[in-house]
């Protein structure tokens, strides 16, 4: 038996992300996948990041991940979503290169230290005494290990539809794991099924762009990575079409033979990314729906119509396409369809993203019912850090609500699970003005350096930026008078009042280069963005210190895994239900578990207090 | 689980008590004591004895109520006794001796109905009131409160709110989606919404609190040494609560008078004379009191005839004490003239002072508040107020999350999906 710390099933984003962490804290670590061509595949649209989910990817990033360095390696178009808003809300956004992202990823996992790759079939989990003991492959090999990480994406009883056709299988051309399901199922994790889609893919030279509104790149130079500097390959524009009446009407004589509306596919699917049949259906009075297309590479042809998913028969979808403007001559290369497959109930995972059930294995990615790939890279960090720190004795890697989107995403899985594939978005995170997709390494990169993540590089940018930011800050403990402030051209009222460069910023008609018109040359412009975001929304951030501090107090209370809610007092079957299900692991945690009372906590408060005692 | 009862119909000497026992021990302790229980939910007597050596302890009317559908949520039995201390006192002694079955804690029956999804926060809240309710309009208005009155309105406004949220997290998450407006027009509409959401809040807040009608309206009766506010007092009253000489400084520390009328609850409180200058510490620790009693009242009774003195939230009748004495027919036109000793005035003094409690106390037909759900409702109307103030979306949004974060308080209830719900359910959103 080939001996590893950590095997990774499945080379998607969450695998990938979560072998490179693992590997990166030292573990022996292995990565699975069908086929090793198709390591960092994207599997659905040609795009990294956006709102919330750009959040997640400079997340990643801050802990030295692969996607946001892939995205920049590949990006045809960057697109900075909700520029005219504050930073926090500000989602960086770009098309990639399908090709040349993968073969970033792959580069990046060929060149890590501690990992291989390896090309195969999971046929079976090996368990010692109800703990991980490796993993049988399809071919006989035996691969030791004390901890898995199944980041299988749709590949769990995977079933395509596309009209009123069905086929075994995750995405086109592969293979289903279905054995593995089986045996997932057999452990009794709590399973469900959720449905997704994906568009047509369209032939970029029967595109009649000319006809059509382009949607060009950005022309400032910011990066996903923050380890890249300026545009690696030349950039290109996206169009923007919308469907008519007539789209509408094709759409609608096709319904009936729709597997969404057949009743074919129970499973729900994501509310915010319904499939075009669903936006006429549910929204019959809007006269028309966007839709950009969105080029699928630098030497593809290949255009993906972001805004038609679609899971009708390919003859509606054929009249479809070709009764949007622009795109009447269009030729679909392969059809849209929808897929349904298993997840594993998310409340069955601790904040380790490890499965209560069994000792050793963890889950990362759609199997834990989440949609995009920001989303299953930000869990592969996790799952990866987490299943390397069992494996090795070093210390888990927790991320709580207060420090990052991930640490939001993780928490709302394993409290609330999911009723539709999880996507982030601002909204979910109530932090939402500290946790800034441009804070990121300031937020996060004393975690990543205490749990081992960074490598050399990364190290020594951090520190240089780290220097940086205290000089910045003794520069903005600068006070400076109105008359000052006015005589650089700053809109103030002549009060008199002395105010610190930081308390200045915070008034409207004031810029920086009116209160520290030099010696700001050498600073990062990212930085600087970043302490001037800061000041401005001091006021605001203070007055949440209040609440971080009671969450994080209440997170302080430890209850153990194995808590008996039955056995508390005065809780009703309802809490003791959504409790066990949730299995909190503090009372903050608790507390945020929907439908949990003050009651409740209450009462789990005391009775934790009896436990331990 | 302990098994807890306790009298629930007041303390006795009384005609009847009524005993409840609630918990899963409920049903065998009370057939310990009273043999084979009639059905459930139907009244049956029975002779209670004492389990130990079959001493009888009362025959009393019983009723026996199955879990979950009960007031607790748990098992609950009433035993309908006879009123006697002796008889309460020994059929307490033998439930205490089954086994886990102990005395209630104050208010345990109301937490456990909570703990078991039977009642929301401001319904448990509203029942205590209830259970306290002294008064009919205090009984009007506490029921209103038990029966979701505070939880229906919440609930109305938290909706407005949660589509306001809808609307800028809209803005915000989904901007580059053509559905949803992201343009000044759309900014001002959250904004005047929010303005007048806080605005309603505000007006309902400015309501007088649910606590003057449970605790009665606090009228302090100030004066110099010797004006009479003792002997007024005890008028009002209509009992010697108070002790009553010709000699000054009789009263040293404040004296409180619960007084019921007219469905009206008053507490009365007589204060130490407000002497110039005095050297005895007593004295002068009786003036301190008698200056915070002051500044605490709902209503002033001002016995001096110096000019009356103001205070922020404390409305004041200026009386004209000892009309009877010589030299002091002449009641000055804005004052009431009285004289306990002839009785002259007094009648005139309450109706006055009822006139003045319609706007101490919340309307009948009124959201009755109380503090707790005041000040997070306070919270919520400030935020509502600074989210109209913002330009920037991200900071309304910011103030909504208050809001939200104050409301969800109040029934007990939070979540960011009621957000994502409205959201979706309005706005065609996605790609």
């Amino acid at each position: 038996m080939s001996p590893f710390d950590v095997i990774v099933v499945g080379g998607g984003h969450a695998g990938t992300e979560a072998a490179a962490a693992a590997a990166r804290r030292g573990a022996r670590t292995a990565l699975l996948s069908f086929d090793l061509a198709k390591l960092g595949a994207m599997s659905c649209n040609p795009a990294i990041g956006g709102l919330g989910k750009g959040h997640i990817v400079r997340e990643v990033d801050a802990f030295d991940g692969l996607i946001a360095r892939a995205a920049d390696r590949a990006a045809i178009h960057y697109r900075m979503l909700n520029r005219s808003k504050g930073a926090a809300v500000q989602g960086p956004r770009v098309q990639a290169d399908r090709v040349r992202y993968a073969a970033a990823i792959q580069a990046m996992l060929r060149g890590q230290p501690g990992l291989t790759l390896i090309e195969g079939e999971a046929e079976q989990l090996l368990v010692q005494q109800g703990s991980v003991a490796g993993l049988l492959l399809a071919d006989g090999t035996r691969l030791s290990a004390r901890a898995v990480v199944l980041a299988t994406g749709t590949f769990l009883g995977g079933r395509i539809f596309r009209g009123e056709d069905r086929e075994e299988g995750g995405r086109v051309g592969e293979r289903a794991a279905t054995v593995m399901g089986v045996q997932l199922r057999d452990l009794g994790l709590p399973m469900a099924r959720l449905k997704t889609g994906t568009p047509p893919r369209l032939d970029g030279r029967t595109i009649d762009w000319a006809a059509l509104d382009e949607q060009p790149s950005d022309a400032e130079p910011w990066t996903m990575s923050a380890m890249q500097s300026g545009r690696v390959l030349p950039q290109l524009f996206c169009a923007v079409s919308r469907t008519t009446e007539a789209t509408h009407a094709i759409i609608r004589s096709g319904l009936d033979r729709s597997p969404l509306f057949s009743g074919a596919i129970g499973a729900p699917g994501p509310r915010y990314c319904p499939s075009i049949e669903d936006k006429v259906h549910r929204f019959g009075d809007r006269d028309g729906h966007q839709i950009f297309l969105e080029p699928e590479g630098l030497d593809t042809p290949l255009v993906y119509p972001n805004g038609i998913s679609t899971s009708l028969p390919v003859d509606v979808q054929e009249a479809m396409v070709r009764s949007i403007p622009g795109l009447s001559r269009t030729r679909i290369v392969t059809p849209g369809y929808a897929v349904e497959y298993d997840y594993v109930d998310p409340r069955s995972l601790n904040p380790r993203l490890a499965l209560g059930a069994m000792p050793g294995l963890f889950c990362a990615g759609q199997i834990n019912g989440t949609t995009g790939y920001e989303e299953a890279a930000g869990q592969g960090l996790v799952a990866g850090a987490n299943a390397a720190a069992f494996a090795c004795d070093l210390a888990p890697l927790l991320l709580d609500r207060a420090s990052s989107y991930i640490g939001v995403m993780v928490d709302d899985l394993v409290l609330q699970g999911v009723s539709e594939p999880y996507r982030m978005l601002t909204a979910r995170a109530e932090y939402r003005l500290t946790l800034r997709a441009d804070n990121a390494p300031t937020r996060l990169s004393a975690r990543a350096e205490e749990a081992g993540l960074l490598g050399p590089e990364r190290l020594a940018w951090v520190r240089a930026r780290a220097a940086a930011r205290i000089g910045l800050e003794q520069r903005f403990d600068t006070r400076l008078s109105a008359s000052m402030v006015a005589a650089n051209g700053g809109q103030v009222s002549q009060d008199g009042a002395v105010r610190s460069v930081r308390e200045w910023l915070r008034f409207p008609g004031v810029a920086l280069e009116q209160l520290l018109p030099e010696g700001l040359e050498d600073v990062p412009a990212a930085l600087l963005a970043e302490a001037v975001e800061d000041a401005r929304y001091a006021p605001y951030t203070e007055r949440q210190q209040a609440e971080l501090a009671e969450m994080r107090a209440n997170d302080h209370i430890r209850l153990p895994e194995d808590f008996g809610y039955s056995a508390v007092p005065g809780l009703s079957a309802e809490m003791v239900q959504r409790l066990s299900t949730a299995r909190p692991t503090t009372l903050g945690a608790a507390s945020r578990v929907r439908g949990v009372t003050p009651a409740a906590l209450a009462a789990v408060l005391v009775h934790a207090r009896k436990v331990v005692a | 689980m302990d098994t807890i009862f306790a009298v629930s119909s007041g303390q006795p000497p009384a005609a009847i008590a009524l005993l409840r026992v609630s918990g899963p021990g409920a049903v065998a302790a009370a057939e310990a004591l009273a043999g084979e229980l009639p059905p459930p939910r139907r009244a049956g007597l029975r002779a209670l004895r004492d389990p130990a050596d079959g001493g009888l302890l009362d025959r009393a009317l019983l009723l026996w109520f199955p879990a979950p559908h009960t007031a607790t949520g748990e098992d609950l039995v009433e035993l309908h006794l006879h009123g006697g201390r002796a008889v309460v006192r020994a059929v307490e002694a033998c439930l205490a001796r089954q086994p886990r079955l102990r005395p209630a804690e104050a208010g345990e029956f109301t937490r456990r109905a909570l703990a078991n999804g039977r009642l929301d926060l401001s319904e448990a809240e509203g029942l205590g009131d209830l259970l306290m309710a002294e008064t009919e309009a205090q009984r009007r208005a506490a029921l209103a409160t038990a029966e979701g009155a505070v939880r229906r309105q919440v609930e109305g406004w938290q909706d407005r709110l949660l589509m306001l949220a809808a609307h800028v997290e809209a803005m915000l998450d989904h901007a580059d989606e053509e559905d949803v407006a992201d343009d000044f027009g759309a900014l001002e509409n959250i904004r005047s919404g929010c303005e007048a959401l806080g605005a309603e809040l505000a007006e309902v807040l400015a309501a007088p609190p649910v606590e003057r009608l449970r605790d009665g309206i606090r009228v302090v009766l100030a004066g110099p040494p010797n004006s009479g506010k003792s002997t007024l007092l005890n008028a009002l009253a209509d009992r010697e609560a108070a002790i009553v000489s010709p000699i000054a400084g009789t009263t040293r520390d404040r004296i409180e008078a619960p007084v019921v009328r007219n469905g009206i609850a008053w507490v009365l409180t007589d204060t130490a004379g407000l002497a110039e200058n005095t050297d005895d510490p007593i004295e002068r620790i009786g003036i301190a009191r008698a200056e915070e009693a002051m500044q605490r009242a709902d209503l002033l009774l001002w016995l001096a005839d110096d000019p009356a003195p103001e205070i922020e939230g404390v409305q004041v009748l200026a009386l004209h004490p000892r009309a009877d004495l010589p030299g002091r027919g002449a009641v000055p036109s804005d004052r009431i003239g009285l004289s306990v000793a002839q009785g002259w005035g007094i009648v005139e003094l309450w109706s006055e002072m009822e006139r003045m409690a319609r706007g101490l106390l919340p309307r009948e037909d009124m959201l009755a508040l109380n503090r707790r759900q005041q000040d997070l409702l306070h919270d919520a109307a400030c935020a509502l107020a600074d989210a109209a103030a913002h330009h920037d979306p991200l900071l309304i949004a910011e103030e909504l999350r208050r809001a939200r974060a104050a409301f969800d308080r109040v029934t007990g209830r939070a979540d960011v999906e009621g957000v994502l719900d409205a959201l979706f359910g309005r706005f065609c959103i996605g790609k």
